[in-house]
């Protein structure tokens, strides 16, 4: 079983009566893998499915995109009359070294449009009803029942993703790794330390002081410890990777940090906005899929690099795919996506089936799902993180058996 | 010096009002609407004056980005002088108001100036008829484009604006069909953008040569418009927009779905909208008593929350900070009490930046939903960046808000020596009449006898006391408004 985190500064690494010789430890430490980290890449705003993976050989597809088509030229061809987005250059790498699974036709019962409740459903895996609890928070607690750890998740933006939320669960949310600290205006060191004692007095909650109160003692004496933490990263990350200028993969960059700084971390949460392409698509979509792609290709060079890799799984998804029938210059809301499991772990290529373009086989104008993202959610759960996928869930759904057995 | 002659209750309603109608009151504002008492004070907020905001030609003359205002943050950051340096801030808090569920970015758009006008066009009209709201922005630019009724046609909608105007602008899930969004959508065809082929060049361009941007003028093209017959919430008829939008108002579910959002807004917080459909609303007399405001007054939104501040309900000590306060709130009010901008300066961007870490980004929504706000505001990483900024700006001794807070203190103690209550309760006080738990007080009375004794006309006494307001905008209870 792979170790448990230790604070990597004040740790006892050296200390032979904590923890045992450390050369012993070390060869260990070397020879098992750390604990397995799942780290999600949010698309925020509905990714097109149709010109993402594109059907570009099958007639239906030439009809129902003429106005936003990816044509024979611009088109990355894959396999199975499929290609590439052209922005996918980088990720194409990826597949080629069978580091990809490409689930088709991913999506739930009675879809919605609506951006709100459709993301909504995606992270707290209730399509039914309204889920009050993210389905990584609940990850969390099962990993972390205590709370001991308060890195045990990080998200990497602005404000906490639904998916993450959890009474109880403590979620580090990170916009700038390098500059991350408490009061941190303060002058002098003495002042600092000494009001920094008082913010975690006033901030431990009194007798009765109410829910709000309450929430916000912890989050705040959650932060104070999460910074101590999360300061150690940066200083201790090296690496000759260049990982190009967007927001997303300036947030990969700091989830490789943080997973080489070994602080226990095991949920990382990155967001990419910007997909809700009703009009000028084909450049939107291409534009956005660079982004990603080329900052994925970055984080799994430096995951080499490191020789991390083996430990990595990375989820992309998406609230929905869009509407069939393009409107001219973009597509409206639709259903039935694609999601990506990406990692050396992974057993890659295509699981489920690339749902019917037939008119006859579409629900309202939209894909008609054949995959249950539960059942994904299943698999990164059960046979990813060692937990127990049935609460979270809520059941049993069928899964799709993305990694390699050997894992 | 004499304190205050108001009793203490009094002040800590005004106090409370101008939190929430604006950004929260100066000592010195406090003592001047203490003269014109809760109900005086409410009345200006009504009719107000002149917002002697800091004047546009000299932000210009310092900022040249903000005459083209091309980046989210240097149209933000027109904002941002406004809102910290306006006299009427209820103004900007109903135009925040509005940000907040007309959703739109400039993520999208790039163009700052129609963004800055669908900003101005809600303080001209957010507190009006909800009805000439709702035409103002289905005609209003950004919106039109935001949300792609440019490309909603005859005979081939695009449902984007026909589904959130519904969904997300007036109704909520739960009162309208998917058919209801189809037909709403033909209604709303042929509302666009004049000059649409060439303001698209331009806007994929993103080029700002030769002229810069030319603003969008709305614009009604008959021949696009599909005027046949449509079905639309069980009432048949030729729609027009405007028909709809009849339509939508005189329904009940509008003024409680809007309700809802300002009792979100100004009174406590509700729950995440998502959640709207299947939970009630937290106080159902308070949505009831705006209902009634708006079917008695032309569905004024004024109305509305005048009958608000006026209840009983609201002057409740269950209502006085129970809130979190938005990201904007408390950069906007931190700003305010360390005494504004009296010039311009590159730190409005630290500020518009600020908001964006902390998960409010002005102009710059990540989606169309908005800011879902309560709890949703707080996570330990939003927490850093709250009581970094909020204790950096007041750690300022120079600003002249700051100033003025240790003068006061200054006065107050002509012999120097300020025991570490006497402190802590003045600079309570002198913050804005703000209120803490005992324990949070404990805590800050323990910090600053810490520090030793404490001379105001001293260097070293007006640093400790400045930190001792760091730890006070540090605190839970500055979270909450």
């Amino acid at each position: 079983m792979a170790l448990r985190w230790r604070p990597v500064a004040m740790d006892g690494r050296d200390n032979p009566d904590i923890y045992g010789d450390p050369n012993v430890q070390m060869e260990e430490t070397m020879a098992e893998q750390r604990e397995k980290v799942l780290v999600i890449v949010q698309l925020s705003g509905g990714n097109d499915y149709l010109n993402c993976i594109v059907p570009w050989e099958d007639p239906m597809y030439q009809d129902v995109r003429s106005g936003i088509r990816i044509t024979e030229e611009d088109v990355i061809p894959l396999d199975n009359g499929l290609g590439l987005n052209p922005g996918m250059g980088a990720f194409k790498e990826l597949y080629d070294q069978d580091r990809v699974a490409i689930i088709h036709g991913i999506g739930y019962p009675t879809p919605s449009r609506s951006h709100f409740r459709s993301m909504d459903i995606w992270h707290t895996a209730t399509p039914d009803r309204v889920g009050d609890e993210g389905w990584l928070g609940q990850a969390v607690r099962q990993l972390d029942p205590t709370g001991s750890n308060v890195v045990t998740a990080v998200n990497f933006g602005n404000g906490l993703p639904r998916a993450l939320a959890a009474p109880g669960v403590p979620v580090a949310s990170v916009g700038d790794l390098d500059d991350y600290g408490l009061l941190t205006g303060m002058s002098g060191a003495a002042q600092r330390e000494k009001a920094l004692a008082a913010f975690s007095r006033i901030y431990t909650p009194g007798v009765g002081s109410g829910m709000v109160m309450d929430y916000l003692g912890k989050t705040g004496l959650d932060a104070l410890k999460g910074a101590d933490i999360l300061k150690q990263a940066p200083k201790m990350y090296e690496s000759t990777v260049e990982y190009p200028d967007n927001s997303i993969a300036k947030a990969l960059k700091g989830v490789a940090q943080v997973h080489f700084a070994n602080l226990g971390t095991r949920v990382f949460y990155t967001t990419s906005g910007g997909w809700d392409t009703h009009t000028n698509e084909i450049s939107l979509q291409r534009g956005l899929w660079e982004e990603v792609s080329t900052g994925l290709r970055a984080f799994f060079q430096d995951l080499e690099e490191h020789d991390l890799g083996p430990e990595v799984t990375v989820l992309v998804f998406s609230e929905f795919g869009r509407r069939v029938k393009d409107n001219g210059n973009g597509t409206d809301h639709g259903s039935g996506g694609v999601s990506f499991v990406i990692g050396d772990s992974v057993k890659g290529g295509h699981y489920s089936e690339y749902p019917s373009l037939d008119v006859g086989r579409l629900i309202e104008g939209d894909l008609q799902y054949n995959f249950d993202f539960r059942g994904l959610y299943t698999d990164l759960l059960e046979d990813w993180l060692d937990l127990d996928a049935r609460e979270i869930v809520g059941g049993n759904f069928e899964k799709i058996s993305p990694f390699a057995v050997a894992v | 010096m004499t304190t205050a002659a108001r009793s203490g209750t009094d002040t800590e309603l005004i106090a409370h009002l101008l939190r929430r109608a604006g950004f929260g009151a100066t000592w010195e504002e406090l003592q001047a609407a203490g003269d014109l008492g809760y109900q005086g004070t409410l009345d200006l907020l009504f009719n107000p004056g002149d917002p002697e905001s800091m004047p546009q030609d000299i932000i210009r003359r310092y900022h040249p980005d903000q005459s083209i205002t091309q980046i989210a943050p240097s149209s933000g950051s027109v904002w941002m002088y406004r809102m910290s340096t306006t006299k009427t801030p209820f103004e900007e808090k109903i135009a925040l108001f509005w940000h907040r569920i007309f959703a739109t970015g400039q993520t999208k758009l790039i163009q700052g100036k129609v963004m800055l006008t669908q900003i101005e066009m809600f303080r001209q009209f957010g507190l009006g008829s909800f009805r000439d709201l709702l035409v103002q922005l289905s005609q209003n630019p950004a919106m039109i484009l935001w949300l792609d009724n440019q490309d909603n046609h005859k005979g081939n909608i695009n449902e984007n604006y026909g589904r959130e105007i519904l969904e997300l602008f007036a109704m909520g899930v739960g009162n309208y069909s998917e058919e209801d969004i189809k037909e709403c959508s033909r209604a709303f065809t042929g509302w666009t953008i004049a000059n649409m082929p060439y303001m698209s060049i331009k806007m994929r361009n993103n080029t700002l040569r030769p002229y810069g941007y030319v603003a969008w003028q709305y614009q009604f093209d008959a021949d696009d418009h599909d005027d046949g017959e449509k079905t639309f919430l069980g009432e048949t008829g030729n729609f027009n927009g405007d028909d709809i939008i009849d339509i939508i108002c005189k329904n009940p579910a509008t003024p409680r779905f809007i309700a809802r959002h300002l009792y979100h807004h100004f009174i406590a917080d509700e729950l995440p909208v998502p959640q709207w459909p299947f939970e009630g609303p937290k106080d159902p007399e308070a949505i009831e008593l705006m209902v009634d405001a708006y079917f008695a007054n032309d569905y004024s939104i004024g109305a509305m929350l005048r009958a608000v501040f006026e209840s009983d309900m609201f002057k409740s000590e269950a209502t006085q900070y129970a809130r979190i306060k938005s990201p904007v709130e408390l950069v906007v009010g931190t700003l305010r009490l360390a005494g504004g901008f009296d010039w311009p300066t590159a730190d409005i961007f630290k500020a518009t930046a600020a908001c964006g870490f902390m998960g409010q980004a002005l102009l710059a929504p990540v989606s169309v939903e908005g800011w879902m706000g309560g709890d949703d505001w707080i996570s330990t990483g939003s927490m850093v960046q709250r009581i970094n900024f909020a204790s950096a700006t007041v750690g300022d001794p120079t600003k002249k808000g700051i100033k003025s807070i240790i003068d006061q203190i200054s006065d107050r103690h002509p012999r120097g020596l300020v025991t570490p209550k006497a402190l802590v309760d003045e600079c309570l006080e002198l913050a804005g009449s703000l209120r803490v738990e005992d324990e949070t007080k404990e805590g800050i009375v323990t910090y600053a006898r810490e520090q030793g004794d404490i001379d105001p006309r001293t260097d070293d006494g007006v640093d400790k006391i400045v930190s001792v307001l760091q730890l006070i905008v540090s605190t839970r209870e500055y979270q909450l408004v």
